[in-house]
């Protein structure tokens, strides 16, 4: 364990876990700002629409160039596929009286579905290769291959720059959009900015915390951090923290004990700094306290 | 051995006693825009499950049933517990709660349960609909007789009592969830608490989500507890119809989603929830040529629909 902590446990796994972690950092904000706009499960769907996305990808760059398995063609994939699970759930909303929480269950599951399908059809094919395809769905970063390693980590140290650069556009349409739209912001394209960065973030999570588990990455740490501060900079400073930490245990120590799936354990490191954090922070509603002096945000 | 009366057979009528035991609640849940709430139900069960197969060393009915009941309450109370501890708003506790008790789940199946060959992480993510085998009945007329359907695959023989005692539940509750739906304010003038029916649906739910763990897992159950209700609350605004529809449209789902995946070779309970995704697609499609080439109605002012259904707690979740 300390070996794995000290990431003197291998080359591979020391930059397996530094991408993890930058991608921890970058979930965290980016959770904040999608907390703030009330987007929470979107990104559930997203990550769900991610599978088929995989999988079609798997067989595009199978067929072109014989081997399934380049990472960047998969991210691709999923990337293209999320942004049609997010484009499929507001056009049920606009075009049909159904709900949004209902629209999300419906392209969550028709995704989810459509990528198990292709999975079990990619299994029977007579190729190599396609066994890798399921670690997307819970994460695993032990055996990731250097240039995949690097490539997470390069995505991942972008993102966090990025939503440093864009933190003042970010902040401006998530709190005030029609102010935003008034003082002259190009607020379309800024939410799709924002929309890009969850994708992103959701896309790049795959490897490491899987499909199902990512939107937790993206929620635990910035409701934790929400219990602190009522300052968003200092939220988006501790999100990222908490997001960090969390994402570096738990590949250390699915690292360090190879049964422990990466994902699920990062999830639980989150999950058991929220569970200290709600008795202990300042802004955690006490038992019993008047509701009236905390109207709900 | 048939091989239709040996594979088919069992599997086609789980699929479709599991979709109608998920579509039962799920009618509900999606006429009060708690669709979300089927999905963090479906995930949270995950731990009950694994730790009542851990504690017993098997797959038995009664003891999973009893496990992800406990953590399918547990786990309502606690996303309630932190919504208001944590100032958040529905859908974000949720998604706390059912991400971390799933993940929860998901180690203590590779840690603990992967030691045991009977449950693996595959089977808890899409379920084995593939693996129901019944070789008693040698032909057609055997399933005349009762005591056969004793001999029944196992996940059958928990699905439809469940899909039964669902049925009936809500045959009997009906009339007060009628009112309840037309009009909020006298059924709470009336003694009925909300909270009963929050309760009510959260235990309906999470035990058809049990009942249809072995066939199709713990994630595509959200396909079938969604789906059918989405395209029935397409098509009506009446609490009958709109509960019978779901009902139709879950079998339909079922046998499309099974027949399709026999022939392309692919997992059953994946097709049927793929299956449930186009149909809602079609079904708004279609509506919408419709409306475009029906002559548009004469517009009678006042006289606008007084059977439509409300949400009975609009926009939660």
């Amino acid at each position: 364990m300390l070996e794995a902590l000290t990431l003197s446990a291998g080359y591979n796994a020391a930059v397996a876990m530094i991408g993890a972690t930058l991608l921890g950092v970058a979930a965290g904000p980016v959770g904040v700002f999608m907390l703030l706009r009330r987007r929470a499960l979107l990104a559930d769907a997203a990550s769900h629409s991610t599978l088929p996305g995989v999988v079609a990808a798997f067989l595009v760059s199978l067929w072109l160039t014989g081997d399934g398995r380049l990472l960047p063609v998969l991210l691709l994939g999923a990337a293209m596929a999320a942004a049609l699970g997010v484009i499929g759930v507001q056009a049920l909303q606009a075009h049909s009286r159904l709900s949004g929480s209902t629209a999300i269950a419906v392209v969550l599951s028709a995704g989810f579905g459509l990528g198990v399908m292709g999975l079990s059809y990619v299994q029977n094919l007579p190729v190599a290769g396609q066994a890798g395809l399921d670690r997307f769905l819970i994460g695993q970063t032990a055996g990731m291959r250097l240039a995949d390693a690097y490539l997470i980590a390069g995505v991942a140290a972008a993102l966090v720059l990025a939503v440093a650069a864009f933190f003042k556009e970010l902040r401006l349409i998530a709190f005030d959009p029609d102010f935003a739209a008034a003082a002259g912001w190009p607020v379309q394209r800024l939410d799709l900015l924002a929309n890009g960065l969850l994708l992103a973030t959701v896309v790049v999570g795959l490897t490491s915390v899987g499909l199902i588990l990512i939107v937790a990455l993206l929620i635990v740490p910035a409701v934790t951090a929400r219990l602190w501060t009522r300052s968003l900079e200092r939220m988006a400073l501790l999100a990222a923290g908490f997001g960090g930490v969390s994402a570096y245990c738990g590949a250390a120590a699915s690292a360090a004990f190879h049964h422990l799936p990466t994902g699920a354990t990062i999830v639980l490191v989150a999950g058991g700094i929220f569970a200290i954090s709600l008795p202990f922070a300042p802004l955690s509603r006490p038992k019993g306290a008047a509701e009236a002096q905390e109207p709900p945000p | 051995m048939n091989p239709m009366l040996a594979i088919d057979l069992p599997a086609l009528m789980i699929a479709v006693a599991a979709s109608i035991a998920c579509a039962l609640p799920g009618s509900l849940l999606v006429l009060r825009g708690q669709a979300l709430l089927g999905d963090a139900l479906s995930h949270m069960v995950l731990p009950g499950i694994v730790i009542a197969f851990l504690a017993t060393g098997r797959i038995a009915s009664g003891p999973m049933l009893v496990g992800a009941l406990a953590a399918g309450l547990i786990g309502a109370g606690l996303i309630a517990l932190v919504r208001r501890a944590a100032r958040l708003e529905p859908s974000a506790a949720m998604g706390l709660v059912f991400t971390i008790l799933f993940a929860a789940g998901v180690v203590l199946l590779e840690t603990e349960a992967a030691r045991k060959v009977d449950l693996d992480l595959n089977h808890a993510l899409y379920g084995h609909l593939e693996a129901a085998l019944w070789l008693e009945p040698a032909e057609w007329a055997d399933l005349l007789g009762l005591e056969i359907w004793l001999t029944a695959p196992r996940p059958l023989q928990m699905l439809a009592p469940v899909a039964l005692l669902l049925a009936l539940a809500l045959v009997l509750v009906f009339k007060e969830l009628r009112i309840a739906s037309f009009d909020p304010d006298y059924a709470t003038l009336q003694g009925f608490r909300p909270r009963m029916i929050d309760f009510g649906l959260t235990a309906a739910t999470t035990l058809a989500a049990v009942a249809a763990f072995e066939a199709v897992g713990s994630i595509l159950v959200i396909a079938l507890l969604t789906c059918p209700a989405a395209m029935a609350r397409l098509c009506t605004d009446r609490l009958a119809a709109h509960i019978g529809l779901s009902v139709f449209f879950a079998s339909l789902i079922a046998v499309a989603g099974y027949t399709t995946a026999a022939t392309l070779e692919t997992s059953a309970s994946a097709t049927m929830a793929a299956a449930g995704g186009l149909a809602v697609a079609l079904t708004v499609i279609v509506r919408h040529l419709r409306r475009r080439y029906a002559k548009p109605p004469a517009a009678v002012p006042g006289n606008a629909p007084n059977s439509e259904v409300r949400p009975l707690r609009p926009g939660s979740g």
